[in-house]
């Protein structure tokens, strides 16, 4: 892995966001929709925290992730360029590695738009800074594991929207997976809430840096990238 | 320089590359050539290491291309079909990235010569998907050649050009052409034959010849045509003239066309050139010769003779197959003996198989 061409895709990745309205559209969206779920409960819960803006965010990254993710590769694939990138002397490696920084690059700058609503809600009360510096990270890492899902959903098509979709479902199914089985038993239920990617989440946002709940966003950002690149490689020496 | 043996490529279960075997030289141009399917991209994607072969082996500059794919990607550079960029890019910020990708030293000066070499200072500022088709071709010859590669693979290089900018961009291919090896594909006769000193055809798969370019051209029916026209038309005469020129057994076929002047196609065979004899029989005549030439030889022929042929052959072969197929169990050993015959083709190098269809196409040419 040679990071100056890493670095070179990221800024290739960087610069072609905001380039492309999709930046600005999704920007706005999370913007409005963590504006307006924050502050609606904000006054009546009369608590100077930021603990409901944390609690909406797998919720959004859940929609907002794979928004962003859908185009890494499908648009590539469509427009052609991706034959013109693969044959560049670069290795698929770091055409992954770079697409995936990038896109973590992104949503670390969203994610940057916390501090705002951190120093306001300072203004008006005495805010524990602690909770939210774990909320950031536990944020970040909950939107890179999710941005190392999408990125391998869209290098399994063409289409954005199909890239969309996939993503956005195994998103929700990592959201959910606890919610959904709270018919089982007990200690089935500690097995499958293993997966559930909010659970692990809260428990980062909540203060309690646990090597289990990090090692899970790890292991999901591996994994993932992991797919990716398989895909990609098995795509070339099979083409559809 | 480029070095194919044996690749096969399979999607699924179409084999597109049928056992392709050939060898590129140090600063060659090589014209792809076939029609539309029949395994040209493939065989170009698998060069450049897009597509890993189903089986065989490509070696660039003497090392496998499997092994060591990072090395022949800096030694290829390559235009996709239809050149294939970033159209939300500026075409500076494009070269630039590519530039940079590739680590080419001097960069800005590197850049500077492409926009020269490739004509595209005009544009420099303009967004790649604001150019017209032709600029856009440009670009992706800079993006090939940006680098400094040894081998030039380009895909295509003038579909959907119009033919002012068809003949620059062959004339660039030419300047470049001088200093390294060049490979590229096209369905465009007239452009491979302007173009290229060795000609690969390819049809459904497999190569049906591999030649320089004057040696392919010669290698049509066996046929030449002398077209004579006259600006008078004394039909005595020229009926004199026609008998004679049928009492000529060399003479194959005399065609008349008769508009405001009288045109004569004499075809006649290869081997003895009777022009003089056409002219010492004008001489005793009063027709007035406005027009007197050879039609040259196209490749056109030789393609269609060689792709519609080899079409043929496969079908042929293919009926043969079913037949074996139902007298396979009667008969194991013939089908065996015919499998042994059938490889021996197969080892025959692509000349020799060339001059084969050649002398067949002749032989059929004379029982005409």
């Amino acid at each position: 892995m040679r990071w100056n061409i890493v670095r070179e895709i990221i800024k290739k990745e960087i610069s072609q966001y905001y380039y492309s309205p999709i930046a600005y559209i999704v920007l706005a969206f999370y913007l409005i929709v963590s504006g307006v779920f924050f502050w609606t409960v904000f006054f009546l819960q009369n608590q100077a925290e930021l603990r409901s803006y944390f609690n909406m965010l797998p919720w959004i990254f859940t929609f907002i992730v794979p928004a962003v993710t859908m185009r890494v590769f499908a648009e590539e694939k469509s427009n052609g360029t991706f034959e013109t990138l693969v044959t560049l002397p670069i290795t698929m490696e770091e055409i992954v590695i770079g697409k995936f920084l990038a896109v973590c690059l992104f949503l670390l700058s969203m994610l940057f738009f916390i501090f705002p609503y951190a120093i306001s809600v300072d203004l008006v009360g005495s805010l524990d800074w602690g909770p939210v510096f774990t909320g950031f990270v536990g944020a970040f890492f909950l939107a890179t594991s999710y941005a190392a899902v999408g990125l391998y959903c869209s290098s399994l098509t063409k289409n954005q929207i199909v890239a969309f979709i996939i993503s956005l479902f195994i998103c929700l199914a990592f959201f959910l997976v606890d919610k959904f089985f709270n018919f089982l038993p007990e200690s089935l239920l500690q097995v499958v809430a293993f997966f559930s990617s909010d659970k692990h989440f809260k428990s980062i946002s909540k203060g309690v840096l646990d090597l289990r709940d990090l090692g899970f966003f790890l292991a999901l950002i591996f994994i993932f990238l992991r797919l990716t690149y398989e895909n990609l490689k098995n795509q070339l020496t099979k083409e559809n | 320089m480029i070095q194919v043996d044996n690749l096969v490529k399979y999607y699924k279960d179409f084999k597109a590359v049928d056992n392709i075997s050939f060898n590129i030289d140090k600063s060659e141009i090589v014209g792809l050539l076939g029609p539309n399917g029949a395994g040209k991209t493939t065989t170009i994607r698998t060069l450049c290491g897009y597509l890993a072969p189903t089986s065989g082996e490509i070696k660039i500059n003497g090392s496998s291309i499997q092994e060591n794919l990072l090395m022949a990607k800096k030694s290829i550079g390559y235009l996709p079909e239809s050149a294939p960029l970033y159209g939300d890019m500026l075409v500076y910020d494009y070269l630039l990235l590519i530039a940079n990708l590739r680590q080419v030293k001097n960069k800005q000066e590197r850049i500077e010569e492409m926009l020269e070499l490739c004509g595209l200072k005009k544009v420099v500022a303009k967004n790649i998907s604001e150019l017209s088709k032709g600029y856009k071709q440009r670009v992706g010859l800079a993006h090939a050649l940006i680098g400094d590669p040894e081998i030039l693979i380009l895909d295509e290089p003038t579909s959907g050009l119009d033919p002012n900018q068809i003949i620059e961009i062959r004339e660039l291919i030419k300047k470049i052409g001088k200093t390294k090896t060049i490979v590229l594909s096209s369905h465009i006769l007239s452009e491979v034959e302007v173009t290229c000193d060795r000609i690969i055809i390819i049809n459904s798969g497999k190569i049906v010849a591999d030649a320089k370019t004057d040696e392919l051209k010669s290698m049509t029916s066996g046929a030449k045509v002398v077209v004579v026209e006259f600006k008078n038309d004394l039909k005595e005469q020229v009926e004199g003239f026609v008998q004679k020129l049928k009492g000529n057994p060399a003479v194959s076929d005399v065609e008349e066309e008769r508009e405001q002047t009288v045109k004569l196609k004499i075809t006649y065979k290869d081997k003895e050139d009777i022009r003089g004899e056409i002219f010492d029989l004008l001489k005793n005549t009063e027709l007035q010769i406005i027009n007197f030439y050879q039609e040259d030889e196209t490749l056109e022929s030789v393609f269609r003779m060689l792709t519609s042929n080899a079409l043929a052959n496969d079908e042929a072969s293919q009926e043969n197959a079913a037949k074996e197929d139902d007298v396979e169990e009667d008969d194991a050993k013939k089908g065996d003996a015919k499998e042994d015959d059938s490889k021996e083709e197969n080892k025959q190098t692509s000349g020799e198989r060339l001059e084969g269809e050649a002398k067949e196409k002749q032989e059929e040419g004379e029982s005409k």
